[in-house]
């Protein structure tokens, strides 16, 4: 039941916009609307968690099934896990702080927000879909409205950036569905996820799949080398929709390589692990070391995102419990970090017209609140223990060194060594940008954070402190089914 | 009796200050600073009241101090065994270091009452400092090797913060950055060690782990020492590699370059994190695991010897040459910190063998008194010629006696004379070298007299010298308030009482109490090079004279490579610059740019020239199309007859 | 060789054809290429009542089908008139190659 409540809010209240006239009116309902659905998600966790406490362990809660398209074995299937419930969550959070952000958007402000609560619409039932054929049309639902954000509420080459994204992001998808296809015929005429990991995908065909499904999906969560959108797409995106971007969008793609590709094919997940590896390292520290090159904040952010993701696809490709848990921490980690980090760029670019490094500086005295929520962010982002970043990259560290041999070592010690180049970036463009002396006059002038920005910026430090100060409760929520996950790959090291 | 629940509130209380401050000590104004002095003053009694508890009342058993356990829980749990887990651990030492942080902690909360006073943002300082006290605390008594590890990091973004306090010099932003990122490259090492300490031992839990790996039959130490990587064993690896964030915390060579530049910031800051405590985390770290490097590992003990043995020396020689006095005291600390390592590196681990240890804890305890005061005299200094430069002072002793009289008890405790403390922890180190290790033993004789000389050359250039000529015309205040002498005093009658305390019955490696005597005839050595070292100081800088000029022009190459401290930041400039940025960081933009992006552009203008290239099929023509559909059919139907053929 | 068979009605009807697509492809004025696509359309009902009679004298549908072409024919001859009406309204003319708007 939860789950219908889930994902009906954000469609009543697309709706809703678009019968408002007045912008004062539409954003406040989509305030309303987005604040309802972290109350429904505060409450879904807290359901969640009761009922683990309970003693249910069936695999997915709250399940429930409708038929959709039963002619083609199409049905409406929905039900969470711990992983999910954590999505949702970050999802939720980070919506609700976008909309905040964007509380003074000025051009057609009834579009602009109806196209964010529908994002998040397609972000929902994404992460709650039982059914791979759901999955993939929640997918799409959360690809098209980006193209519309960018394009026409964007800066920069805005056009190029958002045909880049929309078309990039549709080649990816586009695998991800020839992958289904495939699964779909292999299975039985189903598309129902529970189903096919039951009934099993054949060796032979796993190969084949596995590698549609984890770069189309790999796309998404921005996997080198398909990564190029990532920079272009952030930069050129307005502020909500970087956060919703980095935030949420490349999440998407995280979790369907975890829950489709490697869940369901756990032979192909161990043939191709050496290759994800391969992968992720070298976005982990490639990215990190094109990061120091940036001289423009959004890009310096973007290029550290395909590092920070890069993670995540190592922990999914290292194939420990630990690992894979640690994936998902990253994931959640990086959500909230990587949205308070744009939304802090926002507001200094909404105020001083300019990212470029080398033209701000000495922030720090003018416009207080915002550089202390640029550093907090910064922090995080280089892994600052008591920050949630430092959990979900630790946790990644000591799961991936449970694998012997020099492979996995090398690996796990190139991802350590990118905290180093994390710092020198972060460091370097903090420290040109806030600190130092003021480089402009004109910024003595500026106005601080206001109201809304306060709220926002608030609602996502609460977040990251409250998984760097106790991470045992997203450890609890994550773990048992990652083990679940993990459990079926055939050999896999537990520990 | 010693309970978690109190105990824990010895860092939770600067933790709260720090929240408090931080989020409303703009509007508290001068408030800020008693209620972090307040928070602080409350944690030192506790701690106080702690190690009167653990050393007389409950921390023996069978005459041997235990490792207790007051407090733990799972804060993250990794797998089955592997877990952070925050929890208090209580032994000598860190017992003894929690005395000495929330000690020097409230003076310099104390002096910075008067020194920081005015300050635009005094309560954001007071929140650092509070910050800062809270992570040292949680270090000194983690019960877990990662929890040591977030302390860690905690203590070095505490430290980047409070050296960049003065955001809008370029100096202190560079500094601050320079010393958070050495110290993160150490810290690399630091985790991996972790890493494979945690793999090999299958916990991170302290006195299991160092159970285990010191414990021969044990299934852990046996594969630890089998397995290894270019010829040396795991557990090689991972001490050195622990060793290593170790050394760059306590800034040893050749990751001390960051220490200097860290003295940009406020000169109290200086004193409690760059010279009393933090910077002594690496000497804790190795301490904290030394039975595993003593039983188990004696060739990563030697590591340790070296490499601070070699720094100590190497800090010596430049800090004689420095101008800037907080410059001069920070290579100081460096070589101090060297003495404390090599002492930790030629120690046993039994008995009478464990004087290194006993020596090494001791010389931390006394050198965090002294040298604390020598930075906070150092500041008081700063406070009234508004200047770094020592050649800007001279004469000072007639303006400033109360600083002049706690400086020179300083100086004479840390060159090592009799009986200020400096001499007895400085004498067991050179015994317990003397029995183990010639060399190093030769190396910190030399050393001991190199830096009586430049203390000394400080306090003469400082106090005596030249007459002192104000420039300017601020020099209408006194000496300095109250709030900074009093500290001074304190730390004064503690640089001279420390030095009796029978630091052997209650600090040891195994715990056992170990009793020290004074040889007095194996003394007369060091005692004379000391001298030696003063007498020299004496004739060149007491009084203004030539003599130091012609002789730096006599040596002119050794003076120059002093001087410019032996151009080793030069050589990491060059690596940094030229190699990172413009090997890695550039090429790696440009790939991206232009290769990886190049063909997903290469992708989208093929597509664009191909259909640019058939458009002109759709010509508009009807009677063109007609023509097409047609030969396509003649040919759809050549096609299909030649296939039925 | 006296009496007509099947094979010279299908000469008939085949240059019929391509008379028909001759005229399509190379006449500009629209009018006369619709009387193409009608001799075309005659060409094949003509095949059909040819058809019909040689092979399956019995049956009617060749016939059926004839009738419904010259049917079809016929509609299709006032739809086409009408848009060559309304292209004339358009650009004065009646000529195909005015009307080629409708390209990249």
């Amino acid at each position: 039941m939860i789950l219908h409540i889930l994902i009906h809010v954000p469609l009543v209240t697309a709706l809703v916009l678009l019968l408002l006239r007045d912008p004062r009116q539409v954003r406040l309902a989509a305030l309303l609307g987005s604040a309802l659905q972290l109350v429904i998600s505060l409450v879904l966790l807290w359901g969640y968690r009761a009922e683990r406490k309970a003693g249910n362990t069936a695999q997915m809660l709250f399940e429930s099934m409708h038929e959709w398209y039963p002619s083609l074995g199409i049905n409406y299937h929905v039900g969470v896990d711990g992983i999910a419930v954590a999505m949702i969550l970050l999802t939720a959070i980070v919506v609700l702080c976008g909309i905040l952000f964007s509380w003074n958007v000025q051009q057609q402000p009834k579009e602009f927000f109806f196209l964010i609560v529908f994002l998040s619409a397609g972000a929902y039932g994404f992460f709650i879909s039982l059914d791979l054929f759901l999955m993939f049309f929640f997918l799409e639902l959360a690809v098209i409205p980006k193209y519309l954000l960018i394009a026409i509420w964007g800066s920069g080459k805005k056009v190029y950036s958002a045909n880049k994204l929309a078309l990039m992001l549709m080649g990816g998808s586009a695998l991800v569905l020839v992958g289904l296809l495939g699964m779909y015929y292999s299975a039985g005429n189903t598309f129902d996820l529970m189903k096919i990991a039951e009934a099993g995908i054949p060796p032979g065909l796993q190969s084949l799949l596995f590698p549609m499904i984890f770069i189309g999906f790999g796309v998404f969560t921005a996997m080198f080398p398909f990564h190029t959108w990532a920079p272009d797409g952030h930069s050129s995106a307005p502020t909500a929709a970087s956060m919703f971007l980095a935030g949420i969008s490349m999440k998407l793609g995280g979790y369907g390589c975890l829950r489709v590709a490697t869940y369901l094919m756990p032979e192909a997940a161990q043939q191709y692990s050496w290759l994800i590896i391969v992968l992720a390292s070298i976005a982990i520290l490639y990215g990190a070391f094109a990061t120091m090159m940036q001289k423009d904040l959004k890009y310096i952010n973007a290029y550290s995102s395909v590092s920070h993701c890069g993670f995540v696809l190592l922990g999914i490709g290292m194939l420990t419990t630990t690992a894979v848990a640690g994936a998902i921490m990253q994931m959640v980690s990086h959500g909230l970090m990587t949205a308070l980090f744009f939304a802090a760029i926002g507001m200094i670019y909404e105020r001083t017209h300019t990212r470029q490094v080398g033209e701000l500086g000495g922030l720090l005295k003018t416009l207080p609140f915002i550089s202390v929520v640029i550093f907090i962010a910064g922090l995080c982002s280089l892994g600052l223990p008591g920050l949630s970043g430092f959990v979900a990259e630790m946790t990644v560290f000591v799961g991936s060194w449970q694998n012997p041999g020099a492979f996995h070592r090398t690996a796990t010690i190139i991802g350590c060594a990118s905290i180093v180049v994390t710092a020198v970036y972060i460091l370097r463009a903090l420290g040109a940008s806030v600190m130092g002396p003021i480089r402009n006059e004109g910024y003595l002038r500026l106005q601080d954070a206001a109201w809304n920005e306060k709220l926002a910026s608030a609602i996502l430090i609460l977040a990251i402190l409250a998984i760097g100060f106790a991470p045992f409760w997203l450890t609890d929520l994550v773990m048992p089914d990652s083990q679940l996950i993990m459990n079926k790959i055939i050999g896999g090291v537990s520990p | 009796m010693l309970s978690g629940k109190y105990i824990a509130l010895i860092p939770l209380l600067p933790l709260a200050s720090f929240f408090l401050l931080g989020l409303f000590g703009r509007r508290m104004k001068g408030a800020a600073g008693m209620l972090g002095t307040a928070s602080i003053l409350v944690s030192a009694m506790l701690s106080f009241y702690v190690a009167y508890q653990y050393f007389f009342v409950y921390g023996q058993a069978d005459g041997v101090y235990r490792q207790i356990t007051a407090l733990k829980y799972t804060w993250l749990p990794f797998s089955e065994n592997i877990s952070i887990d925050m929890g208090i651990l209580l032994d000598p030492i860190s017992v003894m270091m929690i005395v000495v942080v929330t000690f020097v902690s409230l003076m310099v909360h104390i002096y910075s009452l008067g020194y920081m006073k005015g300050e635009e943002r005094f309560s954001v300082f007071y929140a650092f400092l509070s910050l800062f006290t809270f992570s040292m605390l949680g270090l000194v008594l983690a019960c877990n090797l990662f929890q040591i590890y977030i302390f860690w990091e905690l203590v070095g973004v505490s430290s980047f913060l409070l050296i960049g306090f003065y955001y809008d010099k370029p100096s202190a932003v560079a500094a601050s950055k320079k010393a958070f990122i050495v110290t993160r490259f150490a810290d690399l090492g630091f985790l991996i060690g972790i890493l494979i300490l945690a793999f090999y031992g299958e916990t991170l839990d302290f006195p299991t782990l160092i159970q285990r790996l010191t414990d021969p039959a044990s299934s852990q130490l046996i594969g630890i020492t089998t397995a290894g990587f270019l010829g040396v064993s795991a557990l090689t690896w991972g001490l050195v590699l622990v060793f290593m964030g170790g050394a760059g915390k306590s800034a040893m060579f050749p990751l001390h370059i960051w220490l200097p530049d860290a003295m940009e910031g406020p000169t109290p800051v200086s004193a409690l994190i760059h010279a009393a405590t933090m910077v002594v985390a690496g000497v804790f770290l190795v301490a904290r695991l030394f039975p595993v490097f003593a039983i188990s590992c004696p060739v990563a003990l030697d590591v340790v010897a070296y490499v601070g043995a070699f720094s100590a020396l190497l800090a010596a020689l430049i800090a004689c040459t420095q101008t800037d006095i907080k410059r001069v005291l920070a290579y100081s600390t460096m070589s101090q910190i060297g003495y404390m390592m090599f002492a930790l590196g030629v120690s046993g681990y039994y008995a009478e063998g464990g004087l290194g240890y006993t020596a090494s804890m001791f010389h931390l305890f006394t050198h965090a008194m002294f040298k604390a005061l020598l930075f906070l005299g150092a500041g008081a200094v700063i406070h009234y010629v508004h200047s770094n430069d020592m050649l800007d002072m001279g004469g000072l002793r007639k303006h400033m006696p109360v600083t002049h009289i706690t400086f020179l008890v300083a100086c004479l405790a840390i060159a090592g004379i009799p009986p200020f403390a400096g001499f007895f922890s400085k004498e067991e180190i050179l015994t317990a070298a003397f029995h183990s290790d010639k060399t190093v033993f030769y190396v910190a004789l030399v050393t001991a007299g190199i830096t009586s000389f430049y203390m000394f050359r400080l306090f003469f250039s400082i106090f005596w010298n030249k007459e002192y000529r104000p420039h300017g015309a601020h020099h209408h205040h006194g000496e300095a308030p109250f709030s900074m002498l009093a500290p001074l005093l304190i730390l004064g009658l503690c640089s001279v009482a420390a030095g009796f305390v029978p630091f052997g019955n209650y600090v040891s490696a195994d715990g056992s109490p170990l009793h020290t005597e004074m040889h007095w005839d194996f003394s007369m050595l060091p005692i004379g090079v000391a001298l030696a070292g003063i007498l020299a100081a004496m004739l060149m800088y007491r009084k203004a004279s030539e003599v130091p000029h012609r002789l730096s022009n006599a040596m002119r190459s050794a003076y120059h490579w002093s001087y410019n401290k032996f151009y080793i930041d030069e050589i990491y400039l060059f690596v940094t610059k030229k190699i990172i940025f413009n090997l890695l960081g550039r090429p790696a933009a440009w790939i991206d740019r232009n290769v990886v992006d190049g063909l997903v552009n290469t992708t989208a203008v093929v597509t664009e020239n191909f259909s640019e290239a058939i458009r002109g099929m759709q010509s508009g023509k009807a009677q063109g199309y007609a023509i097409w559909f047609f030969t396509g059919v003649i040919g759809f139907a050549l096609l299909f007859i030649y296939l039925w053929m | 060789m006296n009496e007509i068979g099947l094979s010279h009605i299908l000469i008939v009807s085949t240059a019929l054809f391509f008379i028909g697509v001759y005229g399509f492809l190379t006449r500009r004025n629209m009018i006369t290429m619709l009387m193409s696509v009608e001799l075309i359309l005659n060409a094949v009902n003509i095949n059909f009542v040819a058809f019909n009679h040689y092979l399956y004298p019995d049956k009617l549908e060749g016939i059926f089908f004839t009738i419904f072409i010259i049917t079809i024919a016929a509609a299709e001859a006032a739809v086409a008139i009408a848009i060559i009406i309304g292209l004339y309204r358009n650009y004065k003319s009646v000529d195909v190659d005015d009307a080629d708007q409708m390209k990249h």
